[in-house]
């Protein structure tokens, strides 16, 4: 469950739901503001006060404090918790620490070469005094279904690494998102790493999505990854965003391009299977029709480069 | 002019030597401002100063029955809760309606709403505290009754007998309508080849990025009030707030400093502003509101909410033969005070189609009540809606006989030398150039290159698509704009020059400065009609304490206007200067001039004596000249347009972009702005101001919409939801000038502050159905998202 | 009594402590407590880019940092930037282009195309205007700014251009 879910559903999508739609407010409601400098001291703390929120890089949490989206008590800042922001690799795996900042990870050499999807989403996430402040860890908790990273680490297939007062436990990407800003975090855990397979050098990757403007929030998105061989096609994730109540993968799509080429007429016929996997949700002045259409635009043009 | 005979021609402003006009110098006032050292009202501290947030409503149309506060009373730093009722009691009333606008009626409006809300967003309730932040405490804290009642939020069925009547004393939920006609219109559209197009225009907002702000301090031994306000009309605010406050007029003092952009934003009556003024008369210390980015969306007015159903007959040879309009617009529960939110759908009238020779022309409008923000004036007020319906009509209607649209636009443009005249719409024009400027456009964009480009792409399948737009442009009104229907609005404008004792000038003047360059524009007339260098030159703006009575700036007044009355002072300044300089070198001051700060011989330039000089003789040693004679180094002079009620400007705009047909997504690739608007003083700061206007017409085309669903519950009101233009999406724009000067006046210089917004919107929608003709698809939706494109060309449902 | 926090901040190279509301922005606290009022507030939902500030220095939005989060940082605002002369080139080309009009993103734009030069010292027009894509102008229409960033960025470069 998310740890705003008490609250209001974020700014962005739901501005009509927020509690009281009179509701203008720009300044936060009171509350205690902590700094712990070790993770038992963390969780201590939220499992101390139950509607605590835990605060990273605040791109996201500072808006809803100052929409009043959300009053928590008390506001856990995170960011001195040492070795949350490591980039390393071992045993296959890419390890990020929550606290990497999005310019970081987008500015990494290790990161580009050991997955490249992430890099070329990181450019994507907002501007660049945004990107100097949020961290991978915020946004896969947020789990905003418009978010870039969510749908990368279900691309690869990444697994989170959870830390709680009883322990820590590692969730696969594909069941830690269960709604729109929701995850199987429960209240008092904290996000600790991420970690990615570093995948074999046939995979391609291809990101891309689609905004009005630079910088925007998609109204379509997709990570794609798959393993080319002689034309062939093989292990393809299609990882949808801002295009349902959490990233999805088209399987059926997928499954019907297992082992095939990329063709003009295979692509064609894989997009048309899309709809059977992305549910798109509208949203004002974007309907889901035209949603799911953009989708297979992105993924006729994401195929189509990655058989190039 | 000078009754000097042989010396005429260099009293003349713009005849004067060394003369800033025409120049691109440099803004004066701007290093503070790029220092970060401006002077916004939020930047200003009182003692004792108190902040105000509101309780707004949550619902489109609701009846308050309670409002409880015992809560936010104990909340630390709330100092008070005022609602209505008592508010009353320092504030009264106002109605938006104007006589010239006949049968405009308009419910009168509270500063706080007392019996019920009528729009989502409206105050109901005010807290004021030590802190913004204590503010908002206090309004989380407040408990109001509501009973909700039923909503208007369809303007197509808003005067359907079953529709729920707003304002049950009015009747019915008509603000105002108008029905014009010329010509004969019937025979028209019998004799030619008919279009017809519906055309909507989404409801959309200014975002100034500085939002509304203002500081209100009354002092109550002498009952003074002076207010620090974000606002382009300070004589106007004066006026309003000595009425409504029940004070006298010369015991108000408004100050309008730095402003962070307005476009109109800035120039109506705001309950909220009425309120916080109200409420330091009430607590007898300083209380300031700064409406934040949420209330904005909420409050500032809308704008450009309109259905207008077009048609257009032309014959075979492209001569247009008639034009008719059906105009509906849905405004907010009140027509704003002063100017009324008629203004908007009069323009419509009054514009559509009147470029153009066509005298058979047919127009109506209806102007309703919504419970939605409330609509007024915004950049261009009606000119885009005018230009795209028409502009749209002539693309339409050459597609339909088979012309190339800029060969129907030269057939049917008014000559260049058939001025003045009268426009079918009744409009006087003086002098306009839509053909010469149509011949720069065509020029400067290489039509004809664009054209075979197209022609390439589209055999790729790449749709590329250029949209052309002329127009007219209403600038320097006189009082038949607002004067004539009432309002305490001046059209007139004054300026006065000091000399001082070291040679320095300083002006003081009714125009205001909103970023535009309206300071630029005076130190540059008035350096040149004094004859001084400009960085000697001071200018003084915005404070009715200081500066003549005036109309500040709106409507693209401040240069034309403005600057008029600068020259004529400076006129009058240097005449009394050459006066004293004649009186201490024993000359005649017709044989002397003044150059860059010295007094000169007029024939050969040769040096007399400097200004600084002058100054010190006439200020501290007047024991030195005659006692028959007495210095005024101070001139004042007024101005106000007379021979035409509009100064009317044109112009012609282009925009060249891309449609990519799979996503509906619109690349803007290039955009072209020709400009008449008279003598250009300062050829940059016109460039910029057309740039400026197009990229907010872009918006509106393309991207700006306050989404309403059918219980008036706007959808969108954030900055990431509404999408304002950003730097990656917008294009370069090439701009260039044709001058027909006015000869209302001696600068000549008519405005130029608004053509960009109205001509962009309609260049872009006729570049897009330009790229879409291959196709046979055709939208007149502003704004014309991917989603509209897509049901345009069948890709998904039509909506 | 709200809750209140301890901070100890260098603030253009001048250490200031000061208690503040935890709940405070650090735009706020600059403007208020500091009455640094050159950085402006436009939305406080970190849209709009006016509050651009420094820390540590990189740019970042000063609504969407508490001033609690600047205790032991190093912050720059414009009036900083523009007393050390770091912004002279840019300011003084941003005037004579006109790239500012009513000046309220102004010093939010000032930093932000000094981030983009230092990140990248020969920026295309679209490089620039995707660099400031997350600045709101509404007065400019954005290409006088491109212009005078463009400018600079091949003066500093010692190019004739």
């Amino acid at each position: 469950m998310s740890l705003l879910a008490p609250a209001v559903i974020a700014v962005r999508i739901s501005w009509e739901k927020r509690r009281n739609r009179g509701d203008v407010f720009v300044k936060p409601a009171p509350f205690n503001y902590v700094k712990p400098s070790s993770v038992g001291d963390a969780l201590s703390i939220l499992g101390e006060h139950p509607d605590a929120v835990v605060l990273a890089g605040g791109q996201s949490l500072l808006p809803m404090l100052n929409m009043r989206l959300v009053a928590p008590s008390h506001v856990v800042d995170i960011t001195g918790l040492p070795a949350l922001n490591e980039i390393s690799v071992a045993d296959g795996w890419l390890r990020l620490g929550a606290l990497l900042r999005h310019c970081d990870l987008a500015a990494s050499q290790t990161v580009a070469e050991a997955a490249p999807l992430l890099q070329e989403a990181a450019c994507h996430i907002g501007h660049p005094a945004i990107r100097n402040r949020g961290t991978i860890g915020g946004s896969l908790a947020l789990a905003d279904p418009a978010a870039e990273l969510p749908a990368c680490l279900l691309a690869i297939g990444g697994r989170i690494e959870i830390q709680g007062l009883d322990g820590k436990r590692v969730v696969e990407a594909a069941t830690f998102f269960t709604g729109t800003f929701e995850t199987v975090l429960k209240q008092g855990e904290i996000l600790r790493a991420v970690e990615v397979p570093v995948l074999a050098a046939e995979y391609r990757s291809v990101f891309d999505e689609l905004a009005r403007r630079h910088g925007d929030y998609a109204l379509a998105g997709l990570a794609a990854l798959g393993r080319i061989n002689n034309g062939n096609v093989r292990d393809l994730r299609l990882a949808f965003f801002a295009a349902g109540d959490k990233p999805a993968l088209a399987v059926t799509a997928a499954q019907f391009l297992e082992g095939k080429t990329l063709s003009e007429a295979n692509i064609d016929e894989a997009v048309t299977l899309i709809g059977d996997d992305i549910h798109p949700i509208g949203q004002p002045g974007c309907g889901e029709q035209t949603k799911l259409h953009h989708c297979g635009v992105l993924a006729k043009r994401a195929l189509s480069r990655m058989a190039a | 002019m000078s009754d000097s005979p042989q010396h005429g021609h260099l009293h003349a402003i713009l005849d004067r030597p060394n003369s800033y006009i025409g120049r691109s110098v440099p803004r004066p006032n701007v290093r503070r401002l790029l220092q970060g050292r401006g002077s916004y009202v939020d930047d200003i501290r009182l003692p004792r100063m108190v902040h105000v947030a509101f309780v707004r409503s949550p619902y489109a149309h609701a009846r308050i029955n309670g409002i409880d506060t015992d809560a936010t009373l104990k909340i630390p730093g709330v100092v008070a809760v005022v609602a209505g009722a008592e508010l009353a009691e320092y504030c009264t009333p106002w109605v938006g309606v104007l006589s010239h606008l006949a049968g405009l009626k308009s419910q009168p409006q509270h500063a706080i709403a007392i019996e019920k809300a009528c729009w989502q967003g409206e105050a109901v309730a005010a807290v004021v505290a030590e802190t913004r932040a204590q503010a908002e405490d206090g309004v989380d804290a407040v408990l109001v009754q509501w009973t909700e009642l039923p909503i208007v939020a369809d303007m197509e069925t808003a005067l359907d007998d079953q529709t729920p009547v707003i304002h049950p004393d009015l009747g019915d939920n008509l603000a105002w309508q108008r029905t014009f006609e010329a010509g004969d219109v019937d025979a028209a559209f019998a004799a030619g080849t008919v279009v017809e197009e519906e055309f909507s225009f989404g409801r959309h907002t200014g975002v100034t990025v500085e939002p509304r702000a203002i500081l209100s301090s009354y002092e109550p031994a002498e009952g003074r009030l002076t207010v620090h306000h974000s606002c382009q009309a300070p004589h106007m605010m004066q006026n309003i707030f000595a009425t409504h406050l029940g004070l006298e007029e010369h015991d108000v003092r408004v100050i309008c400093g730095d402003v962070g952009g307005s476009y109109g934003i800035k120039v109506h009556t705001y309950a909220d502003e009425m309120a916080t003024a109200a409420l330091s008369v009430m607590l007898r210390r300083p209380v300031k509101f700064i409406a934040d980015r949420l209330e904005s969306f909420l409050t500032d007015i809308h704008a450009r909410d309109h259905r207008v159903k077009g048609r257009m007959a032309i014959a075979d040879d492209g001569k247009i033969l008639g034009v008719e309009i059906d105009d509906l617009t849905g405004i907010g529960p009140y027509s704003v005070y002063p100017r009324t939110s008629g203004i908007e759908a009069n323009q419509i009238v009054n514009l559509t189609g009147a470029q153009y020779t066509c005298g058979n022309y047919r127009a109506k409008t209806a102007v309703v009540f919504q419970n939605k923000v409330p609509m007024c004036q915004y950049r261009a007020v009606g000119h885009p809606i005018a230009t795209a319906v028409t502009e749209g009509l002539v693309d339409a209607a050459a597609a339909a006989i088979g012309m190339d649209p800029i060969d129907v636009r030269r057939r049917n443009l008014i000559p260049d030398d058939a001025y003045p005249c009268t426009a079918a719409t009744g409009l006087s024009f003086e002098g306009l150039s839509h053909h010469r400027a149509l011949a720069r456009l065509v020029e400067l964009m290489d039509y004809d290159g664009l054209r075979a480009e197209q022609t390439r792409l589209r055999e790729q399948g790449i749709y590329r698509g250029i949209g052309v737009a002329t127009f007219i442009e209403l600038t320097n009104p006189s009082a038949m704009f607002y004067g004539v229907g009432g309002a305490r609005i001046s059209a007139q404008d004054g300026c006065t020059l000091r000399l001082d004792a070291k040679g320095n000038v300083i002006c003081t003047t009714g125009v205001t400065e909103q970023g535009q360059g309206a300071e630029a524009v005076m130190a540059q007339v008035t350096a040149t009609a004094v004859g001084v260098q400009i960085d000697k030159v001071r200018i003084i703006t915005g404070d009715t304490d200081v500066v003549p009575y005036g109309g500040g700036t709106w409507a693209s007044r401040a240069a034309g206007i403005g600057g008029e009355a600068a020259a004529q002072a400076g006129k009058a300044l240097r005449e009394n200067i050459l006066k004293v300089a004649g009186i201490i070198l024993q000359a005649e001051p017709g044989t002397l001039d003044i150059r860059d700060g010295r007094v000169v011989d007029m024939t050969d330039g040769n040096d007399r004596i400097g200004l600084d000089e002058v100054g010190r003789i006439a200020y501290y040693r007047a024991d030195t000249l005659p006692k028959d004679f007495q210095s005024e180094l101070v001139a004042t002079r007024h101005y106000v347009p007379k021979l035409y009620p509009f100064a009317f400007t044109n112009g012609v705009q282009a925009s060249w972009l891309e449609v990519d047909i799979e996503t509906g997504f619109v690349t803007l690739l290039k955009h072209w702005a020709v400009e008449d608007c008279g003598t250009v003083i300062n050829p940059q700061l016109v460039d910029e101001q057309i740039r400026g206007g197009v990229v907010q017409g872009i918006g509106g085309a393309l991207f700006e919409h306050c989404l309403y669903d059918d219980q008036g519950q706007l959808l969108n009101g954030s900055m990431m939801d509404y999408l304002t233009p950003m730097a990656a999406e917008m294009p370069d724009i090439e701009v260039a000038h044709v001058v027909t000067p006015t000869k209302d006046s001696e600068l000549g210089a008519k405005g130029a502050g608004e053509a960009g917004t109205a001509g962009a919107p309609a260049a872009v929608l006729n570049a897009i159905n330009d790229a879409l003709m291959p196709l046979d698809v055709r939208l007149n939706i502003h704004p014309a998202t991917p989603e509209r494109i897509l049901a345009a060309l069948g890709t998904i449902d039509g909506l | 009594m709200e809750p209140m926090i301890d901070i100890k901040t260098s603030v253009n190279g001048t250490t200031v402590s000061a208690r503040v509301p935890a709940r405070q922005t650090l735009v706020d606290f600059l403007r208020y407590h500091l009455e640094l009022t050159g950085s402006h507030v436009g939305c406080e939902h970190g849209s709009c880019g006016a509050c651009t500030i420094r820390l540590d220095g990189d740019i970042v939005r000063g609504c969407l940092v508490l001033a609690a989060q600047a205790d032991g940082t190093e912050v720059e605002t414009i009036e900083g930037l523009s007393d050390s002369g770091e912004l002279a080139d840019l300011q003084a080309t941003f005037r004579t282009r006109n790239a500012l009009q009513c000046g309220y993103c102004t010093p939010g734009m000032l930093l932000t195309a000094q981030a983009l030069l230092a990140d990248n010292p020969a920026p295309s027009r679209n490089e620039i205007r995707e660099y400031l894509s997350g600045n709101y102008c509404r007065c400019t229409g954005y290409q006088a700014i491109v212009d005078a960033i463009e400018s600079v960025a091949t003066a500093r470069r010692g190019v004739t251009s």
